[in-house]
């Protein structure tokens, strides 16, 4: 892959600003449907803000923070891996320059 | 009907969503004076969109006269440009005009700040608008809607318009419109880079207040069904690429790896250098084009914008602001219609349909209905901008060999790119078919 010059995506959403939800993930996964329709690949690959991740135990994580809310996973994931709702009243990402 | 038995409502229409199609719905609702409630997720209007790139604004003069000296716009859209992007080169179809630069029908905006703006117009015009509520569901009498609820509030009105965007989960908790088939679906990945602005206007070849476009295609997504985009800001660039989702999903590239890919094409970086990184995002389009159209009212309902599917990839221009304004424009008149007549039927609601279909919305819509099909063809991703890369370089590089007839050499190129000269005809004649 070739190297943006203006970092990977961590760095990149360090510029954004978010109002977290401290108390509540927007994003819950079912980790057994996950794992029998092995979606943890796919969803790593097609989300653009590095939501999820592996655990060793194969497993996803979500950092649900980090989410840009596209809905990008919710689209493409299997049907039962994901409950996701839009974050609460107020809460997410803001966009100021787009 | 729930706690509303006397059938009082708190406002005549709920709106929820304040991006330019609900903006536009609440403007010409509370200017024929119904009480309107405009209800947004985010913490202001703008805060949760994102500009696809540019926005076809002529529209807008039906709402707002004078709209592009009024609103908070970035740039005029005067200059165009068609790239056809390879691994090491490119063949571009750059466009001016002076007679863009004097009917202004193009402009480059900010959705934070154009957005605002708009939903302070609504406020001005008796709107009551209220940021940072989630609304959760319809609120449903049988068939009718009647309402919305955020958390434990219930509201109720005659007629919902729901302008929740392209995930619409109003519609879809609601099972109004269900799971979107993936081959409707896109993803834009995008950063704002800003640069000062004469850096802008050096590089772009602008004079002052003027932006361009570009509509790019082939290396930016690696040859997946997608493209690439640029549009200048005032004081910075809007750059990324628009990648179909199934055929993301079915790849083995990254999201985030396509968007790299472009910004870092040595084509692009150039464009870009000494810029400061702004703002990454990303958002859903909706590209299904006349297919998505379905499913758009129910008694008490109204669905417009991208939450109805409106916007329109013709290759050449990306379209869907000027569509979410047309369905406002449109959902408003059935709505006052409605209002007046007291009937909030399914019947009733269906005369959107009508609306829409009568106006350049709905007319552009089924223009366009073979498009989706067609940009469904992998040459247009892989072959095609290679196969011009090499008709450019035989005649540019002039290798000392003797020159063949232009017509024995372009069939070798063809060739050679794995393309017949009855594919080529057969793809220019859908494609011109489908425009």
């Amino acid at each position: 892959m070739n190297k943006n010059p203006f970092g990977d995506v961590t760095e990149r959403l360090d510029k954004d600003r978010y109002e977290t939800d401290i108390e509540e993930s927007h994003i819950k996964v079912n980790q057994e449907a996950a794992a029998k329709s092995n979606a943890v690949d796919l969803l790593i690959r097609i989300c653009p803000a590095h939501v999820y991740s592996k655990q060793p135990d194969g497993s996803i994580n979500v950092m649900y923070a980090a989410c840009l809310e596209c809905g990008t996973c919710l689209a493409a994931a299997p049907v039962g891996v994901l409950s996701w709702q839009y974050p609460r009243s107020g809460m997410g990402i803001i966009f100021r320059e787009s | 009907m729930e706690n509303n038995v006397n059938n009082e409502v708190d406002f005549e229409v709920i709106i929820v969503g304040a991006g330019i199609a609900g903006c536009v719905a609440a403007l010409k609702l509370a200017d024929k004076g119904y009480s309107v409630l405009l209800a947004e997720r985010g913490q202001s209007a703008g805060s949760k969109n994102l500009s696809g790139g540019v926005f076809y604004c002529r529209v807008m003069e039906d709402v707002i006269p004078d709209f592009v000296k009024k609103a908070p716009i970035e740039r005029y859209i005067t200059r165009n440009c068609i790239s056809f992007l390879n691994e090491s080169s490119f063949v571009n179809i750059n466009y001016g005009d002076a007679r863009l630069e004097n009917s202004v029908t193009a402009v480059s905006v900010k959705r934070a700040k154009l957005d605002e703006w708009l939903a302070q117009q609504c406020e001005d015009a008796g709107v009551t608008f209220m940021p940072g509520i989630r609304v959760d569901e319809l609120l449903m009498d049988g068939d009718k809607v009647v309402g919305i609820q955020a958390g434990d509030d219930k509201l109720y009105s005659h007629v919902v318009i729901a302008a929740d965007g392209v995930n619409s989960m109003l519609c879809r908790n609601a099972g109004i419109r269900t799971r979107e088939l993936l081959e409707n679906l896109a993803v834009g990945i995008k950063s704002v880079i800003g640069l000062p602005k004469d850096t802008i206007e050096e590089r772009f070849h602008l004079k002052e207040n003027e932006g361009a476009a570009y509509a790019v295609v082939g290396d930016c997504t690696n040859g997946l069904n997608g493209g690439g985009f640029i549009y200048t800001n005032s004081d910075s660039i809007s750059i990324g690429v628009v990648v179909k989702i199934d055929a993301l999903a079915e790849s083995s590239e990254s999201a985030s790896d396509l968007h790299d890919r472009f910004l870092s094409h040595p084509a692009i970086e150039p464009l870009l250098r000494g810029g400061e990184l702004l703002e990454y995002g990303c958002h859903m389009v909706p590209e299904g084009g006349q297919a998505m159209l379905h499913d758009l009212t129910r008694a008490g309902l109204i669905v417009i914008g991208d939450a109805a599917g409106l916007a329109l990839n013709t290759g050449s221009t990306v379209r869907g602001m000027d569509l979410a304004a047309g369905s406002g424009i449109a959902a408003a008149k059935v709505v006052d219609e409605v209002l007046s007549k007291k009937d909030f039927s399914q019947a009733a609601m269906d005369a959107y349909y009508t609306e829409l279909n009568n106006i350049v919305v709905g007319k552009d819509m089924k223009t366009y209905a073979k498009m989706p099909v067609f940009l469904e063809n992998p040459r247009m991703y892989k072959n095609y901008g290679p196969l011009l890369g090499d008709i450019m370089y035989n005649i540019y590089n002039l290798d000392t060999t003797p020159r063949q007839h232009m017509m024995s050499e372009g069939l070798k190129i063809i060739k050679k790119n794995q393309l017949s000269a009855f594919q080529l005809i057969k793809d220019m004649y859908t494609g011109v078919r489908a425009l």
